[in-house]
């Protein structure tokens, strides 16, 4: 008769929890960050086309970083989420911290039940009329959010930049400065910023009516990083 | 917190990039829309919306609508909009029963959106319009009902670089116009109208005023087609659909255009 090895739930969720955790470690990093004129997001991304910032609705944007089938998967369930919720209701129902809460379910029931945890970080973003009323909600690999303020770094390195832009960064910031900060930030630790080609960067405009999700590319962000 | 949780979906029952597809998949199948029992027409007063016109200039396409909505010989209503954004670069315009025209141009408007967060970019102009056909087929049962709602579709194609208009019948066939086309009940009367004016080239100003002359024209002649309401300061619906995607003429913008076509033509016509 073959015994079942007994494994602690300790055990069985640190192991989870590394698997996870160095799954995230090897992408690249992303920063969020909140300026006077809207939320400002910067990610390495070498691709032009397998995106980490999607819009969701509205004032709601979506990042991910860590394994691209998955969080890609999140972010499609998150618009379809809030096109099913704006429909049944109204536009001005759909909000991110609803979402960031279904967002943390599904994760933290992966967490536990499956047999492999997602090894993602996503970042759920809307931005208010003042800066007061922007939300930043960071979730992890196990459905742990966070609801940040000012700024948020995701990914790999994550520790290491987000000291120094804790460092560096400013309340009211114009969305041309966060994007530079941004981009100097992510780049090498002598502050060298990575080529724009090297970038994926969107901004959710305060005050836009409708739709305030747009994405800086191509020579409007060479211009803006050499300026 | 007691949130609905994701739509998630298991490979092979995935919706893909459509929101009608994704709405069906999400509601339980009881849940659709009612349905009148047997074949007989539906014999209670339902707001109707009435006329609306579609023009080709030379950079894009005006889209135009009367505000009247008749019940019977009712009116129902003087200021409803028939006239919407469908996206950026496109506008639908319904004449037809209003509550499933509303309906329907909800659908499309977050089923445009929906497709282009998903695809991550926006439908040819032509997928957009083959969208909407499909939707006005779906809405087949309820118009052998007699619950018509036929749209007009207009654009700029941003791909060729120029305004294209499609209509529609009630069984979901979708026709290309060539330089304009109108609806509703008073849409013969400005289609003739639009007809004896219209040039290849025209420029924006041109098309719109025709547009607000033609509806002029449709109410002279049909009683549920809406003129304008000088007491009450009522006036067409107008957008401008081009290169730089659609515009919605503000109120006063229009009422200036059309006060200063008062006495023009239709005056001499006082039989």
């Amino acid at each position: 008769m073959t015994m079942p090895f007994y494994v602690s739930p300790e055990q069985v969720m640190k192991d989870r929890a590394d698997y996870a955790r160095k799954g995230i470690a090897r992408g690249r990093s992303l920063i969020a960050l909140e300026a006077a004129d809207g939320i400002v997001i910067v990610a390495e991304n070498p691709s032009r086309t397998l995106f980490k910032i999607s819009e969701i609705y509205d004032h709601i944007a979506f990042a991910g970083v860590g394994k691209y089938n998955e969080f890609e998967m999140l972010k499609i369930a998150g618009i379809r989420q809030a096109d099913l919720k704006g429909y049944a209701y109204s536009r001005e129902d759909v909000n991110a911290r609803s979402l960031a809460n279904a967002y943390a379910q599904t994760l933290g029931q992966v967490f536990t039940h499956e047999m492999k945890p997602y090894e993602v970080e996503i970042l759920v973003a809307q931005v208010g009329d003042t800066t007061g009323n922007d939300e930043l909600f960071h979730i992890l690999y196990d459905g742990t959010v966070q609801d940040e303020e000012g700024h948020t770094v995701l990914g790999g390195q994550a520790d290491a930049i987000a000291q120094t832009l804790d460092s560096r960064y400013q309340a009211g910031l114009s969305v041309d400065d966060a994007i530079r900060l941004g981009a100097s930030v992510l780049g090498d630790s002598d502050g060298q910023p990575i080529a724009p080609e090297q970038l994926e960067v969107a901004v959710l405009q305060r005050g836009a009516t409708g739709r305030a999700f747009r994405r800086v590319k191509g020579d409007e962000l060479g211009r803006l990083l050499a300026g | 917190m007691n949130e609905r949780p994701l739509p998630l979906f298991g490979p092979g029952f995935d919706p893909g990039p459509s929101f009608a597809e994704l709405l069906r998949r999400t509601t339980p199948p009881d849940a659709g829309p009612p349905q009148a029992p047997g074949a007989q027409q539906a014999s209670v007063d339902i707001p109707h919306g009435t006329t609306v016109v579609a023009i080709r200039f030379a950079d894009g396409v005006v889209l135009a609508g009367d505000r009247r909505a008749t019940s019977g010989f009712a009116i129902a209503n003087r200021r409803i909009e028939k006239v919407f954004p469908a996206d950026e670069y496109s506008g639908v315009a319904f004449a037809g029963v209003a509550g499933p025209g509303n309906e329907m141009v909800r659908l499309f408007q977050t089923q445009l959106e929906h497709y282009e967060k998903i695809e991550g970019e926006s439908l040819s102009l032509e997928g957009k319009a083959n969208q909407l056909a499909q939707m006005v087929r779906a809405n087949l049962p309820a118009a052998m009902q007699g619950l018509i709602v036929v749209p007009l579709f207009a654009g700029f194609d941003e791909r060729r670089g120029h305004g294209r208009v499609f209509s529609f019948d009630a069984t979901g066939g979708k026709y290309e116009e060539s330089d304009f086309q109108t609806n509703g009940s008073g849409g013969v009367h400005a289609k003739n109208w639009i007809k004896a004016q219209w040039r290849e080239g025209m420029s924006a100003d041109e098309a719109i005023d025709i547009a607000v002359r033609s509806l002029f024209a449709a109410a002279d002649e049909d009683t549920a087609t809406g003129g304008p309401d000088l007491v009450r300061r009522i006036f067409p619906t107008v957008a401008v659909i081009g290169a730089d995607g659609y515009r919605a003429l503000p109120d006063d913008e229009v009422e200036r255009r059309a006060t200063a076509l008062l006495g023009g033509p239709e005056e001499g016509a006082g039989e």
